[in-house]
């Protein structure tokens, strides 16, 4: 998809290989990435390939942070029958990051069946993680059988409600939302009247400079409602966050890279890394995509961010497996 | 006034006309060797068929065929599975004639209807 939308570049104005146009519809598909820059609520985005042109100013922040979504452990059906392998080499791609993530977070589907040993395994393989905190929101797999109760036990510590919580980090401000429980017949991820009012006062306080990273499992954006892949009261909470210059929301859940831009918000879903899915609507239904073994670290991923403080830059970069 | 009540006779016997004719049929479609029985598969996710008509007295059985984990909870709380995962099954009897909406809790999207008469 990025060389496609490079294909199709009508304007270049910020010298970046990539039309302003073509990049707000672009869907940067898994194996491919795009590094993004705000600047004061303006977007500057790089393919890329145009990495190695960038200088270490504009591609790394006074903070770096990795998000990493959707490991699955536990599932070992053909799509990838090794999990734990493939998590081990996210580990082994963020320990090699040129500039080192103060912190990891995870966006949901740690484990597949909410199963302690699951949970275990994923605890046990990110302890190899350089960086050592990691902040979690659950995904519906972590969360079955028992309203979330053993996630919030382990991860939930000082968190609100059903693992809702705010943190502050060199002058940004991380917001952390549940959208995967009490999920209601024929809808989509769901807030909740209780995590919106939270989410109102969180940030009443705030100044309107201060740049915002919201993350939460399924996309609190429309990506494709047939398949679930939205939030139903996701404007709610984005109505809360206008007034702020800069906002980054983080997702997992659809197991590829979608970025959109809409205004003052960058929303951008992450690669997982256990398993693909397929484009929406490219199939029957949104289950794990099987390709060839030697393709599959190609299509599983992490997501490394960088914020510039002083600059409200945050430089949103994906990377394959591979 | 009269006339108006033949009417609604007449719309009873034809709304229960269609229930006996795809009640039976459906049973013996997926179940013809033990009557009181029958199937549905989760395939895709989806659930097939979406709609079942069955006789009071039916064991539905749902059966999980996808390499992802679902669940079967009634929308009105009558009956819940525990997380299906791949070839798990979940059954409910029907004791009670009535409608009973059910979906997927893990993916909303998923839906289907048992109609028990």
């Amino acid at each position: 998809m990025a060389g496609k939308v490079k294909d199709e570049i009508l304007y270049d104005h910020n010298h970046d290989g990539i039309d302003r146009r073509g990049f707000l519809k672009c869907m940067a598909w898994a194996g491919t990435g795009a590094l993004c820059v705000m600047s004061g609520g303006v977007l500057k985005s790089y393919s890329l390939s145009r990495l190695p042109e960038l200088s270490a100013k504009d591609a790394m922040g006074e903070l770096s942070f990795v998000q990493i979504s959707d490991s699955h452990m536990g599932f070992n059906k053909p799509a990838n029958p090794d999990v734990a392998g493939t998590l081990k080499a996210a580990v082994d791609k963020i320990n090699a990051l040129s500039a080192a993530p103060e912190f990891m977070l995870h966006t949901g589907d740690i484990s597949h069946l909410s199963k302690p040993e699951e949970f275990d395994t994923v605890d046990q393989i990110l302890k190899g993680a350089k960086p050592q905190d990691v902040f979690y929101v659950p995904g519906e797999h972590d969360v079955l059988n028992d309203d979330g109760k053993q996630f919030l036990e382990r991860y939930g510590k000082g968190s609100k409600g059903g693992g809702w919580y705010s943190f502050d980090k060199k002058g940004a401000h991380f917001i952390g939302l549940v959208n995967v429980m009490n999920l209601k017949a024929g809808g989509l991820g769901t807030l909740g009247h209780d995590q919106l009012e939270w989410l109102e006062d969180d940030v009443k306080h705030l100044k309107h400079s201060t740049p915002i990273v919201v993350f939460a499992h399924i996309p609190l954006w429309s990506v494709y409602p047939e398949w679930g892949w939205g939030t139903e009261d996701s404007a709610q909470a984005l109505a809360y966050l206008k007034k702020f210059g800069s906002v980054t929301v983080l997702n997992g859940h659809i197991h590829q890279v979608m970025q959109k831009v809409e205004g003052n918000v960058t929303f951008h879903t992450a690669c997982s890394t256990a398993f693909p899915q397929p484009q929406p609507g490219k199939a029957d239904s949104p289950g794990p995509m099987k390709v060839p073994a030697e393709q599959l670290k190609s299509v599983l991923g992490i997501t490394d961010v960088n914020y510039v403080q002083g600059q409200h830059a945050l430089a949103v970069v994906d990377s394959t497996l591979a | 006034m009269r006339r108006s009540v033949s009417i609604a006779v007449l719309t009873t016997t034809l709304l229960f006309g269609a229930g006996t004719i795809t009640g039976p049929k459906n049973v013996l479609a997926s179940a013809q060797q033990k009557p009181e029985t029958t199937d549905v598969k989760i395939d895709n996710f989806s659930f097939g068929p979406a709609t079942l008509t069955v006789p009071v007295g039916t064991t539905v059985t749902w059966t999980n065929r996808d390499d992802i984990p679902h669940t079967v909870v009634s929308t009105d709380g009558v009956f819940k599975s525990k997380v299906l995962d791949t070839d798990e099954k979940f059954s409910f009897t029907f004791s009670k004639a009535g409608t009973y909406p059910y979906f997927c809790s893990i993916h909303p999207k998923m839906t289907g209807k048992v109609v028990v008469q």
